[in-house]
């Protein structure tokens, strides 16, 4: 099983982990992946041309709330990243599943790249929504908003993923583990935002969250800003993988050729 | 020393025919004799736990300046407490296990592999049950207001869903955190994200029976957290039975 010969991302703390398997085995798991990159152009132009439509949208368009005034507009950013962030936290379980399932190592490489990425674009919700309950509340941090603190929790949750992953040294059993530990920690997604609310008794009557209540040109804008956000997630994502996958490839290819 | 030693005990159960392996019922008895063996004889987890709690008491009575506490100040120190004594659990659950190759005896018996996640999630249980016996009547000599004797049954209820909860948790994550070089950071750093809604819900459920009034007066606990704790018990036990065989191959 080619499964095996997952080089975990090369760090420089942990030295030791790079395997000393047979190197032709590991270069023949990634024959499949050497058309990687594929779709890399057209996800990159998409959301380049996504992010500036959706910037005029939520400018130009968009109409200025009557209560908030010009500070909402942050909505349109903080509520996309949240959500991918949340999607790709329930993403990278999935393919820990497909991973357990398949034994097949590409599916933990996207499931750590997923997860990653998605840390990276939960700090980003936790900072606006952070200006946002600033502007609004008047204060950088509220705890009657059940949504910012299932966040946080969950966001500390995930803050172990890498910690835990390389504190393993076996390739293989790192994979497996830090597998188990994304389906657990997916799983604990929504049951989280569930106890969470339960938990806060409604205290602040807005519910800005949830899109029903939008008027069109908002609603509009809001469903395209989420599309360049998803778009901006996809094309990170993929980039990650294929520098990944390449640097694996060179990896084994030196090996090979005997340059190490 | 022969007292930590990993074998299953030879009980009856090991001289039967070899034609067919345990099941699991027998299996889980024998790992749970074995875990609750250990600890008898090594005593290293549930005095330390018991010792760590009351200690904590006294720290928090200096901490918060204040001799009695009641309501949700004193649900509060109550699950705080007890949470930590966990960890002290959690942490040392899989290491013998592990340095002393409990894991390989036990994958090389032809078992199910979901009786270990049964027995140490059930020894835990006990360890925690134990720690209770000395934490709570401590907590009601040392720092609570109101009378512990008319709340006790209801406090039971309370603490034995979040006992199962923890339990359950604590085994996934202790199991998790063996294998790693950090074992000992690691294991409550994942751990308490993953028992918040546990500790939502105990202490939302408990702090009513802890305030200061008269015993008639005193409700039981909401309906609502408790149903909130068994809930997530279940979905928590789900979730660790699908992924705890993935855990023990090697």
């Amino acid at each position: 099983m080619s499964s095996r010969t997952f080089p975990p991302e090369k760090r420089s703390e942990n030295p030791e982990i790079s395997p000393q398997r047979s190197s032709k085995r590991e270069l023949r798991g990634f024959r499949t992946d050497t058309q990687h990159g594929r779709g890399l152009r057209t996800l990159s132009i998409a959301t380049v041309a996504a992010i500036p439509i959706a910037l005029a949208l939520v400018f130009f368009y968009a109409p200025i709330e009557a209560e908030e005034g010009f500070l909402q507009k942050i909505f349109y950013l903080h509520v996309p990243l949240a959500i991918v962030t949340l999607c790709g936290f329930v993403l990278g379980g999935l393919m820990a599943i497909m991973h357990l399932r398949t034994r097949e190592r590409n599916w933990d490489l996207r499931s750590y790249v997923a997860i990653h990425m998605s840390l990276i674009f939960g700090v980003g919700t936790l900072i606006t929504g952070s200006i946002w309950a600033r502007g609004s509340w008047g204060h950088w941090w509220v705890w009657s908003e059940p949504t910012l603190v299932s966040f946080l929790i969950i966001m500390l949750l995930y803050a172990t993923y890498q910690p835990l992953r390389f504190a393993i040294e076996d390739p293989e059993r790192q994979a497996r583990y830090a597998s188990v530990f994304a389906i657990v920690a997916g799983a604990f997604v929504p049951l989280n935002f569930l106890a969470v609310r339960l938990s806060t008794e409604y205290l602040h009557p807005r519910v800005l969250g949830s899109s029903s209540n939008l008027p069109a040109k908002m609603a509009f804008t809001f469903f395209v800003s989420l599309v360049a956000v998803a778009l901006l997630f996809a094309t990170l994502c993929s980039y990650e993988l294929t520098a990944k996958r390449t640097r694996m490839l060179l990896k084994a290819r030196s090996r090979i050729l005997g340059f190490r | 020393m022969s007292a930590v030693s990993e074998r299953p005990p030879a009980g009856s159960d090991t001289r039967r025919p070899r034609a067919s392996p345990p099941g699991i019922a027998a299996t889980v008895g024998a790992l749970l004799r074995k875990e609750l063996l250990v600890e008898l004889r090594t005593l290293e987890s549930v005095p330390g736990m018991s010792l760590f709690a009351v200690t904590t008491f006294v720290v928090f009575h200096f901490a918060l300046n204040q001799n009695t506490v009641s309501g949700d100040e004193a649900a509060g120190i109550l699950w705080v407490t007890l949470l930590f004594a966990a960890m002290l659990g959690v942490n040392r659950l899989f290491v013998a296990d592990q340095d002393q190759g409990g894991f390989d005896a036990f994958l090389l018996a032809p078992v199910d592999r979901s009786a270990m996640l049964l027995a140490k999630a059930l020894a835990l249980f006990a360890y925690l049950a134990v720690l209770e016996l000395v934490a709570v009547p401590a907590f009601g000599l040392l720092l609570l207001a109101p009378p512990l004797g008319q709340t006790l049954p209801d406090l039971l209820l309370v603490l034995v869903l979040a006992d199962l909860g923890i339990a359950v948790i604590g085994t996934l994550v202790a199991a998790l955190a063996v294998q790693t070089r950090a074992r000992d950071l690691l294991g409550p750093l994942l751990a308490l994200p993953l028992l918040v809604p546990i500790v939502i819900g105990a202490a939302r459920a408990s702090s009513p029976l802890l305030v200061l009034a008269h015993p008639a007066e005193v409700g039981g606990p909401p309906i609502r957290w408790l149903a909130t704790l068994a809930l997530y018990d279940l979905v928590f036990g789900l979730i660790a039975y699908a992924v705890f065989d993935f855990l023990l191959e090697d």
